[in-house]
């Protein structure tokens, strides 16, 4: 049986009196990719946001339930979401660098995060985000160029190095690739696969080809039809999800006549 | 048929829109022409001032005493004095403004932001003239509590309330260059752990740098060119000093002192308001510039 890193119990969202999702409880397993499908507005992107409590910076959000991570739910009183946030790192589905040098987009979370080590020892955690993140050869000559000056799949890339310097456990990924060709498209889904021996990857896809390429695990979710309230009808592995459904809702969107 | 049916509405809004646009330009033009007229008529007046004093004596002269016997034109104890009357203005509003600014666009639950930029407005729309005797009847008896040797009419009280008229331009002009910085960067900082001090003063005060320094030089040449608040609380004496509880005397406010006595129209003392004036406006309109210039880079880096 894997190892589960974080346990979500019954959780409900609210935008203001809009009920977005509702009593999800799903596992998220170590060193695996979770992929979370479903059609457009049934709440991923809220399930996601809500597990690095990235969520509650729009006004009016109001979330219900717990995700334990390690065991300890993450909205108890008294955690600091800036805490969790340090340790379940978020890659959004526009590339969004900062208007810094590449070094300077990786090197500032770090030392926002405490790093007190030399010029060297900082230089040497920049090089290998990026190398980790497969972007080194391609930047290594202009590291002190605007992060902009780079095409969208490197940029895309630079996010991921900067989310993966600061050594999270968790990284969630919204739908990373849909601003991006599908050669860029391609390279991120190879570095997902090569980061997941020392992450564990929870991934928003529209993309069906995508979440069975590269997930281990698939979330399926889906509106209740009368309030328009999102939940997980099913969960497993992708293979089984994706061959053997157990949900007659589940088969018709995987194969297309859904969504 | 149907051709007749299209017709005939289209053209009627032809003509409606060639209306319309031509009024507007008609408006346009005459604001185009009154300012031209208004910079015609002071460099007309500077060039008569300019036939009688030499450049030389305006810019090396150290003194300004135009209305008396020993008249003399330098140009420096009015320069001086709006430059430290608007120093002060500047330490008062420039940092208030963006903690203002800070507060409203990262803090501030809707509610307050809700009450808050309005109050803000109306601290705006308050007329001078109630700054100025503000700064005299409560600012200078409260510094002279506090600094006995302070004077009547002095530098400081006039700047700190000016700084408190201004600071609402400040606020809004730099909440708007932060508010402008895309959310995206706000939830990459947010999503790297950064708290939100941090995000504001690394991330989003360095992105909307271009557009808080054109805010911060609006405000400089909005208080050179101040008029009521020193014409009331900081003096008619031309002194080129840096003691800021002294009476001095800015341009602004000489130019209202002669354009109020009864110094001759045709006369060389009356012709040097325009002189100053036209130093004045040539301060203003770099910064103007200068302001525009820079705001308009920022935006160009976020399209
Ligand atoms: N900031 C917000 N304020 C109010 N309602 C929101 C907000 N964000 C999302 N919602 C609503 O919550 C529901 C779920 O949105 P969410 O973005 O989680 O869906 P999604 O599954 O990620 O959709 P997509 O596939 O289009 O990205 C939608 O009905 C959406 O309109
Ligand atoms: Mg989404």
């Amino acid at each position: 049986m894997p190892e589960t890193i974080i346990e979500i119990r019954n959780l409900s969202v609210w935008y203001g009196n809009f009920h977005a999702i509702r009593d999800v409880t799903l596992p998220i397993y170590r060193n695996a990719i979770t992929a979370i499908i479903g059609p457009s507005g049934c709440g991923k992107s809220t399930l996601l946001r809500s597990l690095n409590r990235m969520n509650e910076l729009i006004p009016g959000v109001q979330t219900t339930g717990e995700v334990l991570y390690q065991g300890q739910n993450i909205y108890a009183p008294g955690v600091d979401p800036v805490s969790v946030r340090r340790r379940i790192g978020m890659v959004f589905q526009k590339p969004n660098p900062f208007p810094k040098s590449i070094y300077e987009n990786i090197a500032w979370g770090v030392r926002i995060n405490g790093f007190r080590g030399s010029k060297a020892e900082l230089d040497a955690v920049v090089e290998n985000a990026l190398r980790q993140a497969a972007l080194w050869d391609e930047v290594k000559h202009k590291l002190h160029e605007s992060g902009f000056s780079l095409s969208g799949g490197q940029q895309q890339r630079l996010c991921i190095a900067r989310t993966i310097a600061l050594r999270p456990e968790v990284i969630l990924m919204d739908e990373p690739a849909s601003a991006l060709d599908p050669i860029a498209t391609l390279r991120i889904e190879e570095l997902m696969q090569a980061l997941k021996k020392d992450f564990t990857i929870v991934v928003v896809t529209h993309n069906m080809q995508q979440a069975a390429r590269v997930s281990d695990y698939t979330a399926m979710m889906m509106l209740v039809e009368e309030t328009r309230t999102g939940t997980v009808i099913e969960f497993g592995e992708t293979q089984k999800i994706f061959t053997h459904p157990s949900d007659k809702r589940t088969e018709d969107y995987v194969t297309g006549r859904f969504g | 048929m149907t051709s007749l049916i299209h017709d005939l509405p289209a053209r009627k809004a032809r003509s409606t829109d060639t209306f319309v646009r031509g009024v507007l330009f008609i408006v346009s033009l005459i604001s185009i022409l009154t300012t031209i007229g208004i910079v015609f008529v002071l460099l007309q007046e500077t060039l008569y001032f300019f036939s009688e004093v030499s450049l030389a004596q305006f810019f090396l002269d150290t003194r300004w005493t135009p209305l008396f016997v020993s008249r003399r034109f330098g140009i420096w104890p009015l320069v001086n004095g709006t430059l430290l009357v608007s120093f002060i203005a500047l330490l008062v509003a420039l940092p208030l403004g963006l903690l203002a600014a800070i507060f409203m666009s990262e803090y501030a639950s809707p509610g307050v932001r809700g009450w808050l930029k309005p109050t803000l407005e109306i601290l705006a729309g308050i007329p001078t003239v109630v700054y100025g005797y503000f700064a005299l009847n409560f600012v200078t008896p409260w510094l002279q509590k506090i600094f006995p040797q302070t004077q009547i009419f002095n530098a400081l009280s006039a700047g700190l309330v000016m700084g408190f008229m201004i600071l609402p331009l400040v606020a809004s002009l730099s909440e708007d260059a932060i508010a402008s910085v895309p959310y995206s960067l706000r939830e990459a900082a947010y999503s790297l752990g950064a708290t939100r001090w941090e995000t504001v003063t690394q991330v989003l005060i360095p992105a909307a740098f271009s557009g808080i320094t054109a805010a911060f030089i609006l405000a400089f040449s909005r208080a050179v060119g101040e008029t009521m608040i020193v014409a009331i609380a900081a003096g008619q004496q031309p002194k080129l000093t840096l003691n800021v509880l002294e009476s001095i005397e800015t341009m602004t406010a000489y130019i209202v002192q002669v354009s109020l006595g009864d110094t001759p129209q045709q006369s060389l003392a009356f012709r040097t308001i325009f002189a100053v004036g036209m130093m004045l406006f040539l301060m203003t309109l770099i910064m103007n510039l200068l302001s525009y210039y820079i705001a308009r880079r920022v935006r160009e880096v976020y399209q």
